[in-house]
């Protein structure tokens, strides 16, 4: 309907935008009706994220016709963005930001080195900046998660962690059954885009591919290849920050130091 | 200097303390355990009875003061051998998910160990609950949870048994139970053992030497009839 009023793309985008936050902002409201406060999370969210991405798409605009070297910057420039957005969801968590930095660094950024080096991913900017950032977003939700799991996880069995302690268990034996648990919550969303693929959803990059010109098949194939990288990120961005955080959760003497108040 | 403890203590503290952002837990509290016998540490609620029995299985980390266990000070012994050694049992029993048995190999599971099925039976005899060792632990009933925990913490053969206010979550009925099963393992095993109470009759019943705390601090040490009857 929106096509019949605007035909300058621009502004046709804009209004899009606009009707697509208006329906965000309906269930936020819908929540807030029972008593789950969303709003400013989504309002900041939602703001930062079209602003964002304006910027990334105008910044790419420029980089397609810079050397290819650029586009490494980029992606360190957006895994340091998801350590700091990732990092929110484990407050109280000591050093979160540098371990999500680091988990999504090694967990993103050694399968995107090794896809490129393979071939699996184009080197040029248009395929690796987009493909690459579909691995960091998503190894971002899988850090969150899993932080965000491991330390409500930690806060709920503070009894069972010292009793565990006190019988004489190591730091990490006592909680590995909610490192354990947080791991495999964290990719469940991943599993569950693999296993749905092409029935409950095509996405977008398959969409684009065949859009651009793409052999169906082909483009099928490729979504399957994402998928399957973004599984491999999100497993290693997860494994590795429930690692480092386990570390960091107790004193150099095995005392639990994440307890509630403190 | 500090006087080195004599064998006759199995543990001693010297100005022992806890502050927490400038909230006094634990104050130069000193005092030592004898070997064999029950010391129970009294006072009001939030004295700090707590915090220094956390503070003696290093659950906590001492602000000043030292702990000595067999002469030795405690920051010396890797946290989980100087755990096994002092034993604590908690208010809540936290039982694992599993058996009874289950509960009672995981401490000697952690050093690579396994007790015979003969070892795990007679420790739950120990606390009245023979023929337990099968029970899923989330059948029990809070009287023998707690006991199912106090045979979980004798499984490590602990120096020293702690305890944190055993019976303060129980009825009166499994409370006896658990007293019953401590009078077992303490006096009839001669185990030395600190324990935590804010029931002065329980710590009559059960204790020789009793440590009266008051906002972290010592007020006083004894007999228990000294110290509760003064």
């Amino acid at each position: 309907m929106l096509k019949i009023f605007i035909s300058n793309q621009l502004y046709l985008g804009l209004a899009q935008a606009l009707v697509a936050a208006l329906a965000a902002m309906v269930v936020v409201l819908l929540a807030r009706k029972r008593g789950i406060h969303l709003e400013r999370d989504t309002l900041i969210a939602m703001v930062r994220g079209i602003v964002q991405v304006v910027a990334v798409g105008s910044i790419l605009l420029l980089l397609l016709r810079g050397p290819r070297w650029t586009s490494g910057l980029l992606l360190a420039g957006m895994i340091t963005a998801a350590g700091a957005t990732s990092a929110l969801r484990a407050k109280g968590m000591p050093d979160a930001f540098r371990v999500s930095a680091w988990s999504i660094a090694l967990g993103a950024g050694s399968v995107i080195a090794l896809m490129t080096w393979l071939g699996v991913i184009d080197t040029a900017i248009t395929s690796l900046v987009p493909v690459g950032s579909m691995l960091i977003a998503n190894a971002m939700n899988t850090n969150g998660l899993a932080l965000n799991r491991l330390r409500s996880d930690v806060l709920a069995h503070v009894g069972e962690i010292e009793t565990a302690l006190a019988l004489g268990a190591e730091a990490k034996t006592s909680v590995s059954p909610y490192v354990q648990a947080s791991i495999e919550a964290s990719l469940i969303p991943a599993i569950d885009s693999i296993r749905s693929l092409g029935i409950v959803w095509i996405p977008g990059l398959m969409a684009g591919m065949l859009l651009s010109g793409a052999r169906p098949v082909y483009a099928a194939i490729y979504q399957f290849v994402v998928l399957a990288m973004i599984f491999a990120a999100s497993g290693l961005t997860s494994l590795v920050s429930t690692l480092l955080i386990r570390d960091r959760i107790f004193t150099s003497a095995q005392q639990l130091s994440l307890q509630p108040g403190r | 200097m500090t006087t080195p403890p004599t064998s006759d203590f199995v543990v001693r503290t010297e100005h022992l303390g806890r502050v927490v952002k400038d909230k006094v837990l634990v104050e130069d509290v000193t005092f030592e355990v004898r070997t064999r016998e029950v010391l129970a540490i009294v006072g009001p609620s939030g004295s700090g009875k707590s915090s220094l029995l956390r503070l003696l299985n290093r659950l906590d980390e001492p602000t000043s003061g030292a702990v000595y266990v067999e002469g030795t000070d405690y920051r010396q012994i890797a946290p989980p051998e100087l755990r096994r050694k002092l034993g604590l049992v908690n208010q809540r029993p936290y039982l694992f998910p599993g058996t009874a048995e289950d509960n009672l190999q995981f401490g000697p599971r952690q050093r690579g160990e396994s007790l015979s099925h003969e070892s795990i039976e007679q420790l739950l005899a120990r606390v009245g609950l023979k023929g337990y060792a099968s029970r899923n632990v989330a059948n029990l009933s809070g009287g023998e949870a707690q006991r199912v925990s106090v045979a979980r913490t004798l499984a490590n053969s602990p120096l020293v048994l702690l305890l944190d206010e055993p019976t303060s979550a129980l009825d009166e009925a499994s409370k006896l139970e658990v007293e019953s099963a401590i009078q077992n393992v303490v006096h009839d095993h001669g185990l030395t053992c600190v324990l935590v109470t804010h029931d002065t009759a329980q710590a009559a019943r059960l204790a020789e030497r009793a440590l009266l705390l008051e906002a972290g601090r010592v007020v006083r040490i004894g007999s228990v009839s000294e110290v509760l009857h003064a």
